[in-house]
């Protein structure tokens, strides 16, 4: 699955996609890949403050609990409520409509600290070849 | 968010299958120090694993599995007494050809291991134990067998171990084998050529609660890899599919088989882990007996229950459990959803007071108190066949 070159990543896999001062986030393909069938998602409701590297929420698959971290700080706007009877749309469009939260930045400036996608695709090909060492 | 799978490391071990596994583009993670598959997005991943099994046929690699064989020394009745002295259920009921569910105990009348006794002949056992506690549980056998006359035989590196699970499991071993699998009773054991390998061990043993078999063939690659294409390919017909150690466990739970560290460890009792009916104490002296009576004259503080979550949320290993007051009163040893049953379910320990069914409890999930309620177990119970078509 393509990586949208409009997107930010983070190294701990989750993307942003900014456009006019709201920000939307979510898990990558790998990300999804890396958990297995997604069975339960937790998120914060809208008014909520999201701190940058801070958990905001969690994604479970049948085997983990996964953590989801905060690419940047700001102020939940909306949360995704499909997911919540339709938890398997991370594993099938992580990228588009399996988006998890929208997000008023604090602090735009924090967005030149994440991966553009040919970075973040160099780094998770670096991790798979760890992997098959 | 953090990468669910554990780190490779280069020390881990791995079955003679690994190859196979990484060409096959499984997903592996380190299980008690293995390099194991934990599922195959090829087969469609865990819950497509799992329903496999339970609908037609899946096929696993368990080579981490140890095998210990015992045998009588000088005389007879050697093996037997050993094998008497070390395990709680009763071997001598044990005829040549059959196995049975058993355990090793501590002293203190919890657990070493649990594992499957085979009878390979008169004075000739084969315990099969599990890959976390290998080098343990050899070094008991060792330590508490010296004085009985039999040989004792680390026998784990010699087999590739391959579980064929499922409904059609039968019909799958059927175009590879020469032998009359409808003879073979649950738990019970043969020997014949599989895949033409002459005297391969085909015991209808499982952790899955569906039928099946689990076959041992020689652990050279050459010899593995030809025999799980060969299952693979005679398995096409039923939709077999590779699985992983993921579904495996999603599939023991429903059936509430013990997992070693959690249903059962160092820490818990037969009484306790209620497996009781494994446990004869009536066949004389055995190791952890004299505890087990005391333990029963004291009565049991906690014991294992089924739950199943009422509130939305996952009850998982390790997490507390609440009464409706909201003091601690137990703890969850596995959680998962189930796929079969499409709930959140989990084992737990409990005091006797809260084990009806029906009980509501509360698991704490992430600070949350979720609530959850005492299940019937097993939570899941294969369906009784009528008698198998005999084969022509």
């Amino acid at each position: 699955m393509a990586y949208p070159k409009n997107y930010r990543y983070t190294k701990e896999h989750e993307w942003i996609n900014v456009a006019g001062g709201l920000a939307t986030i979510g898990i990558t393909d790998y990300a999804q890949h890396e958990l297995g069938d997604v069975v339960f998602v937790e998120l914060p409701k809208p008014g909520a403050k999201i701190e940058t590297a801070k958990s905001f929420g969690t994604v479970e698959s049948v085997k983990a609990v996964s953590e989801i971290y905060a690419p940047v700080a700001g102020e939940v706007i909306e949360a995704n409520g499909e997911l919540q009877n339709t938890p398997e749309k991370i594993n099938s469009d992580p990228h588009g409509t399996a988006w998890l939260i929208k997000v008023r930045l604090t602090n735009a400036a924090e967005l030149s600290g994440l991966m553009d996608a040919a970075a973040y695709e160099a780094y998770i090909a670096a991790k798979g070849k760890e992997a098959s060492a | 968010m953090e990468s669910a799978a554990t780190p490779h490391k280069s020390e881990l071990r791995k079955t003679p299958l690994n190859a196979l596994h990484r060409r096959l583009g499984a997903k592996m993670v380190n299980f008690g120090g293995w390099d194991m598959p934990v599922e195959y997005p090829s087969s469609g991943g865990l819950i497509a694993e799992h329903q496999a099994v339970r609908a037609s046929v899946g096929v696993f690699d368990v080579s981490h599995m140890g095998d210990i064989r015992i045998r009588s020394g000088r005389r007879p009745g050697g093996a037997l007494a050993a094998v008497q002295h070390i395990c709680m259920n009763d071997a001598s009921k044990l005829a040549v050809g059959q196995g049975h569910y058993s355990a090793m105990l501590y002293p203190e009348g919890t657990f070493v291991d649990d594992l499957i006794v085979h009878r390979l002949g008169e004075d000739d056992f084969l315990l099969v134990i599990n890959a976390g506690t290998r080098e343990k549980d050899i070094n008991w056998v060792r330590e508490n067998t010296k004085n009985f006359d039999c040989v004792v035989e680390d026998l784990s590196d010699a087999y590739t171990q391959l579980a064929i699970q499922g409904p059609r499991a039968v019909d799958l071993l059927r175009k590879l084998t020469d032998v009359e699998l409808n003879g073979i009773k649950n738990y019970w054991f043969t020997h014949g050529t599989v895949c033409g390998l002459k005297n391969t061990l085909i015991a209808r043993t499982g952790y899955t609660g569906e039928d099946g078999f689990e076959i041992y063939v020689p652990s050279d690659v050459a010899s593995s890899e030809k025999v799980w294409n060969q299952v693979m390919e005679a398995g096409r017909e039923f939709a077999a599919v590779p699985c992983g150690l993921g579904c495996r466990n999603t599939l023991r739970l429903e059936s509430k088989m013990a997992l070693y560290g959690h249903e059962i460890s160092d820490k818990i009792n037969v009484w306790e882990a209620g497996l009781d009916r494994y446990c004869k104490m009536e066949k004389g002296d055995f190791v952890g007996r004299a505890a087990l009576e005391q333990a029963r004259a004291a009565g049991l503080r906690r014991t294992l229950v089924g739950i199943e979550m009422v509130d939305r949320g996952i009850a998982r290993d390790e997490y507390c459990c609440c009464n409706q007051a909201g003091d601690a009163i137990g703890v969850v040893t596995s959680g998962s959803p189930s796929p079969t049953l499409r709930k959140n379910i989990a084992l737990a320990y409990v005091p006797p007071a809260y084990s009806a069914v029906g009980t509501v409890l509360y698991v704490e999930i992430r600070g949350q108190k979720c609530k959850a309620q005492v299940a019937p177990t097993p939570f899941y119970k294969r369906p009784k066949k009528a008698a198998a078509p005999r084969e022509s």
